[in-house]
């Protein structure tokens, strides 16, 4: 494939490379789509595990005790008072309501967060987390560039992590964190990921990354770990029922609308998008959707509720775990239930789908 | 895999064995199931069908994305795989043989096609 310049490169690159994987652009990026097939990498991670290049992700640092009651003014959820060592879900929002991106905000001590959020939406949420607490005088560093990030997922992903010399990770709770030291290098160590599996992501210093990397592979040698790209980690989270920025979370929509409204707290202290997204009636929900055959409703495509335009597709394709179409799709109008009818205008085709309760993949 | 010589290619990355006749067959590339990714649906042309070199005759859908399937040549669709309807992985572990597409009778082969030096320039362009 040809290399597109003025693209970040990860610190992981070079491996890629030597394992032959296909690139794409993503974020501003160019990262591994996959390595050899994405259906393979889809089901080994469901079944044994993936090793994935996260490194593209936005890593900001925010020390000091200044930062928690700022994080509970600048997003949605409560960062002051979450104990050390967990993880929480959460948005950042415009004073509209609407999202600018979904993030993952980490405790690692009394007096210091840390912050996951998109690679696409890394400037604009480090200038406003900036701003958002510059009053309350926390400081925000975009610490990307010098990081790497590496997931390992699926079910035998503890027993890797613990091959590998992290035996720590068995006992970390979901959406819990912990520093770690392998070989003298320092780690964040997450019980997080974005496949609805089992899993951990390792934040770690750039330079330390392809030792890590083949440290985590020969690890994982005789446990299925799988060279993962985004393709699959894409098909993974749809089925998991997870929203992707641009896709079914923007800046035209509130968490409620883009299907995260379990995620708001009405009785938070103030928060920015606090008041307007408590005001406003939701324009449109977010639904499953399941389809009959092979054929994908995908992003984009318009959506038909009784003959009438109703709303779009916002991420589709055909589950490689379940074999049928699955869809998360933005529906205006009247809230649907499960069970209830509607049509995907699939390339000028009008293809029923039906309404079904998220996640699409349930885990025993 | 090499491009196999005895075949001849179009820009859209679609094969053609015998574009002269009396058989023509039709499949995608190496090089397009290497873009694709794994091809998970394929749309072919009914037989009996007419197609026409250059105009879209099918669907190739992957996990991540829909492409859309030229003839290379003009005439009557004779035969589809099924092999490779009911079990479209076949077009990427094997696309210049058991992943055939479909195929056309007394064909008449467009303008536009390409040996496969030709082929293996282009791809190695865009690679």
């Amino acid at each position: 494939m040809a290399r597109v310049t003025g693209l970040l490169l990860s610190p992981l690159d070079a491996l890629h490379r030597a394992r032959g994987a296909h690139f794409t652009e993503f974020g501003g990026w160019e990262l591994p789509v996959r390595f050899g097939s994405d259906l393979a990498e889809h089901h080994a991670v469901r079944t044994t595990a993936g090793l994935f290049d996260l490194s593209h992700m936005a890593q900001l640092d925010l020390p000091g005790a200044a930062a928690g009651p700022g994080l509970d003014y600048a997003l949605l959820g409560q960062h002051s008072t979450m104990p050390v060592g967990r993880a929480s879900y959460s948005m950042i929002l415009t004073p509209e309501g609407t999202v600018i991106d979904d993030l993952i905000v980490y405790r690692l001590a009394a007096d210091h967060w840390f912050i996951i959020a998109n690679a696409a939406n890394r400037a604009v949420v480090a200038a406003e987390l900036a701003e958002r607490l510059a009053g309350c005088g926390a400081a925000v560093h975009d610490v990307t560039l010098d990081r790497a990030l590496i997931a390992v997922q699926g079910p035998n992903s503890p027993a890797i992590l613990a091959a590998a010399g992290l035996p720590e990770a068995a006992a970390l709770g979901y959406y819990r964190c912990a520093e770690a030291t392998l070989d003298g290098t320092p780690l964040l160590l997450c019980r997080t990921g974005y496949t609805g599996e089992t899993g951990f992501e390792i934040a770690c210093p750039r330079q330390a990354a392809p030792a890590l990397w083949e440290r985590l592979e020969a690890a994982g040698r005789d446990q299925g770990l799988t060279l993962c790209g985004l393709a699959c980690r894409d098909t993974l989270r749809l089925e998991a029922g997870m929203p992707l920025y641009g896709h079914e979370l923007d800046r035209d929509t509130t968490p409620i609308e883009g299907g995260q409204g379990y995620f708001v707290r009405a009785k938070a202290a103030d928060y920015v998008g606090k008041a307007a997204l408590l005001s406003r009636e939701p324009r449109k929900h977010l639904v499953g959707l399941q389809g009959e055959g092979r054929r994908a409703a995908r992003a984009g495509y318009p959506l038909v509720r009784d003959g009438e335009p109703g709303g779009h597709v916002t991420s589709g394709a055909l589950s490689p775990t379940l074999g049928y179409p699955i869809a998360l799709a933005s529906v205006t109008g009247p809230e649907p239930a499960p069970g209830d009818l509607v049509e995907v205008d699939v390339r000028g085709q009008l293809t029923p789908f039906r309404v079904t309760a998220l996640p699409f993949l349930k885990k025993s | 895999m090499p491009n196999p010589a005895d075949l001849f290619y179009t820009t859209d990355h679609e094969w053609v064995a015998q574009p002269a006749g009396p058989v023509a067959r039709v499949g995608i590339t190496e090089y397009a199931t290497g873009a694709l990714g794994d091809v998970v649906f394929v749309d072919l042309p009914a037989v009996g069908s007419a197609v026409t070199a250059g105009e879209p005759c099918g669907e190739i859908e992957s996990t991540k994305s829909v492409s859309t399937l030229y003839s290379p040549v003009t005439g009557e669709v004779t035969a589809v795989n099924q092999a490779a309807v009911d079990g479209p992985e076949i077009v990427n572990s094997d696309p210049f043989g058991e992943g055939w597409l479909f195929e056309v009778g007394s064909p008449a082969a467009g303008a536009a096609l390409l040996d496969a030096a030709a082929y293996d320039a282009l791809v190695a362009e865009a690679e």
